[in-house]
């Protein structure tokens, strides 16, 4: 029962108020049904791991493996339980996940962390990158502003306690000028000649820098292409929520390519004269 | 666990905030004053950018270096600029160096209860053509001073500046006074002195210094023509100058 | 009584536990032990084995130490770096290398690697931890050249090149990129240069100069600050105090010069005095 007498409704009084403009007191918010349907990301759930990206001579270039990861735990209610204790931990759950998107004709985004909030990040940029489009007056959204755009999004996101649970790396080349930037749940950017998200930033970065910092004009897309063939198979070797199947996105003055799976190989044949890990020789 | 369970819905708290590492500092003369900062954008164990500005230019005489976390820094910039251009067409001038210090003092107060986490420190030439420096605190609380450090090294290069610029438990000699205000030479060896040893003792203090020397409007630069790297950024010829000096720090 | 007080066990000391979780628990946090958050890493060539580290010790975020030895001696032909809290990655590799030479003069052999490790790992794991330190053992005995990392806890690995501290996946990136069997001693020398240099200028923890060691079946070498790619810029300015910059508020001098006259005062006895007893 609505004890609130003002808002079961008022007769309009057009003698002194014509446009019902006399301050009713707030009425209560109604409730929402669906409230406890509402759930912020407090934890990611199918997760990517890193995406690193490099700029060389003509533009950038960048990659991310194709593996969504559950969580270790899956946070489940009190009867299923017993079904979690089974439930994927640290399996390979997703192994064709996309985690590169193409924004525009010279941006590319690659995201870890969330997969379903990057999916909402992209249909956020979808909608922008076509609202722009039906203006018809000759602009388009270039890396900067892609860039610029997702750091608001993301900080006005983490400011209503509500983050959006990943990091993006956004590249481009457009009017003759490489961009490489970085954004994160908190809002953080921040760009360089050679950016890495999730493990990568401890794996591949020190790489990274010894081989493009200060030379980003001398990289060829071989080089970079091969530079990060091998920071991906390091990251293969030592991250353990990672996959040996990646794609890698090049954009450059011809635009913005996104390649098809590659698979990388790898050796463990170092293991095989080690016995033990200890006083063992057999 | 006694009953068997080991599946506990993990709850992760989101902290809003985070620590980007860095230094700022500024220093006030007669008729000039110094902003510098650091280029070091770190979290944590990681450096993120060996090269992200925390000293930005806002009018032709004021400069803000804003220290903390790195996005809300931004996101101040960002609105401080939008305030001082609304007022340019409101107004058909620059807002006044005292005037910019006490926007900035309302726009952090206004966010008592979420507040930005960020230390400012503005600095440039006043309307009477003195050097100032305005401190803050990350809710607003200022001061004019006539130095001031901020950020990860706070602690260790405030006591230095405190006897060099102020020179506390320097004692004259007989006679003698201290000056008031040095020379810009002594201030610019003060501040490169002051964050390459902060380099040297402090771990997200490093790769790049940005120092802005803003100059009042018919005094000569004097002290700048022997620095290396030094570049003009003054847009207009009857205003202040205004100049970047860049170098390169420690990178480990 | 008395004698309680002077008398103390064997090992640790944990009569002030309580007394310290209380102190914990009512804010009072324990004094910050110095820490080197470090890169370390040792890798297996053609000869032997390469330790590495890098020389930077912090606490908290401010530098402690720039130059410090993580590289620890441990008999001639085994030595082990320390991350981790420094007192115990000093006291523990000190108190090991005793128990090594002590060990070696009782059995007369020369000592072994895997003799070092299962000492450590045994005296961590009974400290369950509590005594912080993360190492890279290295060294080569009769058995050839042995590698292994021990944890705080007393878990250990054997591998070809191992890394540890908070630079350890800086250092393993390159090491997993470039390192290969059988590399010449220059080249594996450069390896381990570059996995150190990369903790060095990507780690925060990590920083200075490179120190390396060189064991082979032969001898070893120590090359302590075998690179230093951070020297201190010059400053711009001499920061000399005037003498009397330092007020004070009353002086005082004293002669620290102690005169003494001595008389003799049995002459009965004969100038030199009584002949000591040296029987």
């Amino acid at each position: 029962m609505d004890h609130f007498p003002t808002n079961w409704g008022r007769p309009r009084n057009d003698a002194f108020d014509p446009y019902g403009t006399y301050p009713i007191h707030q009425r209560p918010a109604t409730k929402d049904n669906f409230a406890e349907g509402v759930q912020r990301t407090q934890q990611p759930i199918v997760t990517g791991t890193s995406v690193l990206a490099i700029q060389y001579k003509d533009g950038i270039m960048m990659a991310a493996d194709n593996l969504g990861s559950p969580p270790p735990f899956l946070p489940l209610t009190q009867s299923d339980r017993i079904l979690s204790a089974a439930s994927y931990g640290s399996l390979a759950r997703f192994k064709d996940i996309q985690r590169l998107h193409q924004v525009g004709n010279s941006t590319v985004i690659g995201a870890s962390g969330d997969m379903s909030d990057f999916q909402a990040i992209q249909s956020l940029l979808d909608e922008v990158v076509i609202d722009e489009f039906t203006q018809g007056d000759g602009h388009d959204l270039g890396p900067a502003e892609v860039h610029e755009y997702l750091s608001r999004v993301m900080y006005s996101r983490r400011s209503k306690i509500d983050p959006l649970w990943n990091s993006i790396l956004v590249g481009g080349f457009r009017d003759g000028k490489r961009f490489l930037g970085y954004i994160d749940l908190l809002g953080t950017t921040y760009s360089s000649p050679s950016i890495a998200t999730g493990y990568g930033a401890y794996i591949a970065i020190p790489i990274l820098r010894s081989a493009v910092d200060g030379r980003v004009d001398e990289l060829t897309e071989e080089n970079a292409r091969n530079l990060l063939h091998e920071c991906m198979r390091v990251l293969f070797y030592r991250d353990a929520r990672s996959l040996d199947k990646y794609q890698i996105a090049t954009v450059n003055a011809s635009g913005v390519h996104i390649s098809d799976q590659v698979h990388l190989d790898t050796s463990w044949s170092f293991a095989e004269g080690i016995r033990g890990y200890g006083a063992q020789t057999q | 666990m006694p009953d068997g369970s080991f599946a506990h819905p993990q709850q992760r708290q989101f902290n809003p905030y985070t620590d980007n590492g860095g230094t700022i500092l500024a220093i006030a003369g007669a008729d000039f004053t110094v902003i510098a900062g650091d280029t070091r954008q770190s979290e944590g164990y990681s450096i993120q950018t060996r090269y992200a500005p925390k000293v930005f230019r806002l009018t032709d005489r004021a400069v803000l270096a804003v220290n903390g976390f790195a996005a809300d820094g931004n996101m101040f910039v960002k609105k401080v600029k939008q305030r001082l251009e609304w007022y340019r067409h409101a107004h058909a001038k620059d807002m006044p160096l005292r005037a910019i210090a006490r926007l900035i003092q309302t726009m952090l107060y206004a966010q008592r209860f979420f507040p930005y986490y960020v230390y400012n420190i503005l600095g440039g030439i006043e309307e009477d053509g003195t050097g100032a420096v305005y401190s803050f605190d990350p809710v607003g609380s200022y001061e004019r001073e006539a130095c001031r450090a901020a950020g990860a090294a706070q602690s260790l290069v405030q006591p230095f500046l405190d006897n060099q610029i102020y020179f506390k438990n320097q004692k004259a000699a007989a006679g003698q006074t201290h000056p008031t205000h040095l020379p810009l030479s002594d201030v610019l060896s003060i501040v490169i002195d002051s964050f390459t040893s902060a380099t040297e003792r402090h771990i997200e203090v490093g790769d790049g210094l940005e120092i802005f020397v803003v100059v009042t409007k018919g005094h000569s630069p004097q002290g700048l023509e022997s620095i290396r790297n030094v570049q003009e950024v003054t847009t207009r010829a009857d205003t202040d100058r205004m100049f970047v000096i860049r170098r390169e720090l420690k990178k480990d | 009584m008395a004698a309680a007080s002077v008398y103390s066990g064997a090992g640790f000391d944990f009569t002030n536990e309580v007394r310290n979780t209380f102190l914990t628990d009512r804010g009072i946090p324990l004094p910050k032990a110095t820490s080197t958050g470090t890169t370390i890493v040792g890798c297996l060539f053609k000869d032997g084995i390469i330790l590495g580290a890098d020389t930077r010790a912090t606490e908290g975020p401010i530098v402690a130490d720039k130059n410090c030895e993580k590289i620890h001696y441990i008999t001639d032909n085994i030595r082990c770096c320390g991350a981790g809290t420094a007192a115990d990655t000093e006291f523990t590799t000190a108190l090991i290398s005793s128990n090594m030479e002590l060990h070696a003069l009782s059995t007369g052999r020369k000592p072994r690697v895997v003799t070092a490790m299962t000492m450590l790992k045994q005296m961590l794991f009974r400290y369950q931890g509590h005594i912080g330190a993360a190492l890279v053992l290295g060294g080569v005995d009769t058995t050839g050249p042995q590698l292994f990392t021990i944890h705080p806890h007393g878990s250990t690995d054997k591998l070809p090149y191992v890394t540890m501290g908070s630079g350890s996946l800086a250092a393993m990136a390159i090491f997993e990129a470039k390192w290969r069997p059988n590399m010449e001693r220059a080249e594996a020398l450069d390896l381990v240069c570059a996995a150190i240099s990369a903790g060095i200028f990507n780690d925060l923890g990590s920083g200075s100069n490179v120190d390396a060691c060189v064991i082979t079946a032969s001898h070893t070498e120590m090359l302590r600050n075998f690179v230093k790619p951070n020297e201190r810029a010059v400053k711009e300015r001499s920061y000399q105090f005037r003498r009397g910059t330092t007020e004070y508020k009353k002086e005082e001098i004293r002669s620290l010069v102690v005169e003494e006259d001595v008389t003799y005062i049995s002459a009965a006895r004969g100038a030199e005095g009584e002949a000591m007893d040296t029987s």
